[in-house]
């Protein structure tokens, strides 16, 4: 079920503005793949553009081609709801529907997509709990709204809200930049139990987490302020970080800039 | 974990079938032309009704059509915005007509003649006169209202945001919101009872403005409240700290800054107000001749002038040409004070750093 | 509105010397300026209070005059009979005519309210969207005798094909049967309270509709949302209480809106099922238009008339107030 994807000659714009330019990539299914990078790199935005996020930004625009399994998301006749649908998103900021309950929030996606029998409802809703590692600390209190609980909580109840549409590819847009270091440490721990069923992309800005969870690193920069970021390497995670072969990368990792 | 009912569901494609770009109008069209046909065959004279017919074809046609190609969720999607199209439609339709029939109608009479004559000799039913008297009497009431409201309003608006706190500022909060929701008549039977039932004054514009003012405190204080927490505290904090007294920081500091604010609410609350008619019409009285003192005597004002235009003069036409020039008039002044007060808002905007 | 009225909570924090030295120091020349000032601010305040305590007072004063004339049941009468002796009134009619306008008014007026705000937020292209909130700004600034005369010119003419259509097909209801006289109805007067408070609550609604966090929608959209279904599970439960407090706010102005019923309402002393045929009246409406011919007792029973509708006004918008407080407290808290 999980997919690779292939982008090619991918620009994006906002508006007038080019935010990243000609970024070209595959990521292997059931594999984590970091973007880092300094801020303003455009990790975030082409992360957004792998599932059609990005447009919906006023202004947002895309040129090249993404391709899912040989199927272009950009493609003629694509729907993006189906996009979105098959390729899912855990956002910087845990966003749980407020007025919605933990198993609500959970159960979110799949009423969207059809009918469930009740009993169907709860098997899903408390495999993709245990799944995102929540199940023991919200078993008792599914029917509370999912605001009450903690932020790494939350966190893990977007990424069970993620997982339980089972999509083919989880993307994390900066996961655990709001959580402390416990919730970060459940977060990862959890990330390398979903890639034996996900593609997972993480955009991340901590270079020790992308060094812990992934298997590919991509390392973005951008020239200078207002222009356009780009990718300038991507390779085994161990290779990035001990023997990149681009100087810049080395340099960011290095810590001399970023 | 793979066995998941939804894979299976969803493992045929991102492709959707969808209908293309151009389906809404031509949707619309058809409902459009289906609905002329039905009209034309049923003889519904009203074009009211052509519209509606057309706009329920095209939210079922529109359902019907996005089932079949795009699926149930995608033609829920397209109904709601079918939906929420027809409501802008079915709004803009009134209001449109409002101020296309006031402009049309208007017009007939409008002229410097109309500005510059009064009443005095022109009996309700026949042609000629104007609304000079009544221009005259809605400035002078709508003056002194705002002399009264303008000064009260800013002062109670200083106090909620520089001094406020504690029960009292919480109270006058809530009233003030609440008084804003006050019927204009209601004020008008409160000045009634207490300053001509009980103190026994008569009808004047005097009386009228005061029941204005009641109206507008609220409003003032209201937008300049916004205005005076939109002053950054570093500006307070900075004139505080070089020892000048709070009293003359709020003088001149706080309000120079949020002064162009402040003319915005006033100007909207008194563009409000000129278009009272019902405390006007209990305590003004109206009259059909020239009246500059607004201290004794029944005077007469622009909203005034329209409905008893419209109501003295058994359904006469000349009458009723004066009570649309009339309101043209009206709506042409508060239009006015609405687009310069929000020139000066956008025009002060920037600077207040919010 | 809503930023500022926050802020309102937390006043500005004020420097507080903490030495008695300063305070002493502090306490020189400045001091009856300051004192001055803060007696004029604070007196302004506690006169708009002093206000309304004095419009229930007077009012109520001057109605417990006319009810205590009152041979009918001032609640339960249904008849307005001031010049004779003795007199009867009671206001039964009034509340059922103001009562039914007004929520005709909220019938029509806030699904389509709600239509256009979603429509500004949401689905007109940005340009479009701000030019129309600008416009039905503006359009709240009409004033209502404008309405009243557009209603009585324009809109009654046009109603007869409506009314006679609603009588063919749902003539059977009682509801809606038509004897074909002048479309001056509580239905006309409903269709035109809700083109008069459609801006209004439009613009509230589009406030609160525009503030729904980003993230909440894109959590929607990630599930693979349609724009609808974003709405529905996103800005439609965020702005919920928002929506009913524009509602009331609307309501407010309805129940209490005079000149453009007077001027379309052919009004009759009596309740009738039918909202199409003429008849029945408002508070508001039938203090204006019985005002100029009304004795000293007449102007007392109008006053206490006024009075009820003054106190189920206050009643509505303060619910809303509180509604939109607590609305306040609650985004606040998840923000």
């Amino acid at each position: 079920m999980a997919k690779r994807i292939d982008v090619s000659g991918l620009t994006a714009y906002y508006g007038a503005h080019k935010a990243i330019e000609d970024i070209s990539m595959t990521v292997e299914p059931r594999s984590v793949t970091a973007f880092i990078g300094p801020s303003g790199c455009g990790k975030s935005t082409f992360l957004r553009t792998l599932n059609r996020m990005h447009e919906v930004t006023p202004g947002g625009r895309v040129e090249g081609k993404v391709l899912l399994d040989d199927e272009d998301l950009y493609g003629n006749g694509i729907d993006p709801v189906a996009v979105r649908r098959t390729i899912g998103m855990v956002f910087q900021r845990p966003n749980p529907f407020p007025t919605m309950s933990i198993f609500d929030n959970v159960a979110a996606g799949l009423r969207l997509n059809g009918s469930y029998k009740k009993s169907e409802l709860s098997d899903i809703v408390e495999r993709s709990l245990k799944g995102a590692n929540l199940w023991n600390e919200v078993k008792d209190r599914l029917n509370k709204p999912g605001s009450g609980l903690s932020g790494g909580q939350q966190q893990r109840l977007c990424i069970a809200r993620a997982i339980a549409v089972e999509p083919q590819v989880l993307l994390m847009d900066e996961p655990c930049s709001a959580l402390d270091p416990i919730s970060t440490l459940a977060i990862e721990d959890l990330i390398g139990e979903l890639k034996e069923r996900f593609t997972i992309v993480i955009v991340t800005h901590n270079m020790q987490q992308a060094a812990r969870v992934s298997d590919r690193t991509a390392f973005f920069n951008l020239a200078a302020v207002g222009q356009p970021g780009r990718l300038i390497e991507i390779d085994d995670t161990e290779r990035i970080f001990s023997n990149p072969s681009v100087q810049a990368t080395e340099d960011y990792i290095s810590g001399r800039f970023g | 974990m793979s066995t998941a009912p939804v894979s299976h569901r969803r493992a045929s494609t991102l492709r959707g079938a969808s209908l293309p770009k151009w389906s809404p109008w031509a949707i619309a069209v058809g409902s459009v032309a289906v609905a002329a046909g039905i009209g034309l065959g049923a003889g519904l004279d009203s074009k009211v009704q052509w519209g509606l017919i057309a706009a329920i074809l095209f939210v079922l046609g529109t359902y019907a059509i996005a089932a079949r190609v795009e699926g149930r969720r995608q033609a829920k999607d397209r109904v709601a915005t079918s939906l929420v199209w027809v409501c802008f439609i079915v709004a803009v339709v009134p209001l449109a007509s409002l101020i296309w029939e006031t402009v049309k109608r208007g017009v007939k009479v409008f002229d410097v003649y109309f500005l510059t004559h009064s009443m005095g000799v022109v009996a309700d039913t026949q042609p000629g006169g104007g609304i000079y008297h009544a221009i005259i009497g809605t400035l002078e009431q709508v003056a002194i209202a705002t002399l009264i409201a303008v000064p009260i309003g800013v002062l109670t608006a200083i106090y909620l945001v520089e001094y406020g706190r504690g029960k009292l500022a919480k109270a006058v909060t809530f009233f003030v919101d609440v008084m804003t929701g006050i019927p204009s008549i209601v004020a008008g039977l409160f000045i009634l009872s207490f300053w001509i039932l009980i103190l026994d004054m008569g009808y004047s514009g005097f009386a009228g403005s005061l029941a204005l003012s009641i109206l507008m405190m609220p409003v003032v204080v209201r937008s300049t409240e916004e205005m005076l927490k939109l002053v950054p505290n570093e500006l307070r904090e900075a004139s505080l700290a070089l020892g000048i007294p709070k009293w003359r920081t709020i003088l001149k500091v706080v309000l120079p800054t949020s002064i162009g604010g402040i003319t915005t609410g006033v100007m909207l609350a008194v563009a409000r107000i000129t278009g009272e008619t019902a405390p006007v019409l209990l305590l003004v009285w109206g009259t059909s001749v020239i009246n500059d003192n607004p201290f004794s005597d029944p005077q007469a004002s622009l909203p005034l002038y329209i409905y008893q235009q419209y109501a003295n003069s058994a359904g006469s036409g000349a009458a009723y040409d004066r009570a649309w020039a009339a309101a043209l008039a009206l709506i042409a002044f508060v239009m006015i004070l609405n687009l310069a007060a929000r020139g000066i808002a956008r025009w002060k905007a920037p600077k207040t750093g919010r | 509105m809503d930023i500022s009225t926050q802020n309102a909570e937390a006043p500005p924090p004020t420097p507080q010397p903490s030495a008695a030295v300063l305070k002493s120091a502090s306490r020189g020349a400045t001091r009856p300026g300051d004192r001055i000032f803060l007696g004029l601010s604070r007196g302004s305040g506690i006169f708009l209070l002093a206000i309304m305590a004095a419009i229930a007072a007077f009012l109520t004063y001057r109605a417990a005059l006319a009810i205590s004339k009152d041979h009918g049941n001032f609640l339960t009468t249904f008849e307005w009979n001031t010049s004779l002796e003795p007199a009867t009134f009671g206001i039964a009619v009034l509340a059922f005519g103001t009562v039914v306008s007004a929520l005709i008014a909220m019938v029509l007026a806030v699904p389509v309210a709600v239509g256009i705000a979603l429509f500004i937020t949401h689905y007109a292209p940005r340009r479009l969207g701000g030019t129309i909130a600008y416009v039905i700004d503006l359009l709240a600034a009409v004033p209502s005798i404008v309405y009243g005369l557009w209603g009585a010119l324009v809109l009654v003419p046009h109603m007869d094909g409506l009314f006679g259509w609603l009588d063919h097909y749902f003539g059977w209801t009682g509801i809606f049967e038509w004897q074909g006289g002048a479309p001056r109805s509580m239905l006309t007067v409903g269709i035109l309270l809700a083109i008069m408070i459609l801006p209004i609550i439009t613009n509230v609604s589009r406030e609160v509709f525009r503030q729904v966090p980003q993230m909440h929608e894109e959590a929607a959209l990630a599930l693979g949302a349609t724009r609808w279904e974003v709405i529905r599970m996103s800005v439609l439960p965020f702005g919920r209480s928002g929506v009913i407090s524009a509602s009331m706010l609307g309501l407010g102005r309805a129940l209490g809106e005079t000149m453009a019923v007077a001027t379309v309402l052919s009004p009759t002393f009596d309740i009738n099922a039918s909202l199409l045929d003429p008849g029945g009246g408002t508070f508001a409406q039938n203090i204006a238009s019985k005002f100029s011919e009304a004795t000293p007792l007449g102007q007392d029973a109008l006053i206490a008339s006024g009075l009820v509708l003054f106190v189920i006004t206050l009643l509505v918008n303060g619910a809303a107030r509180v509604i939109i407080n607590r609305r306040k407290e609650y985004s606040g808290a998840n923000a």
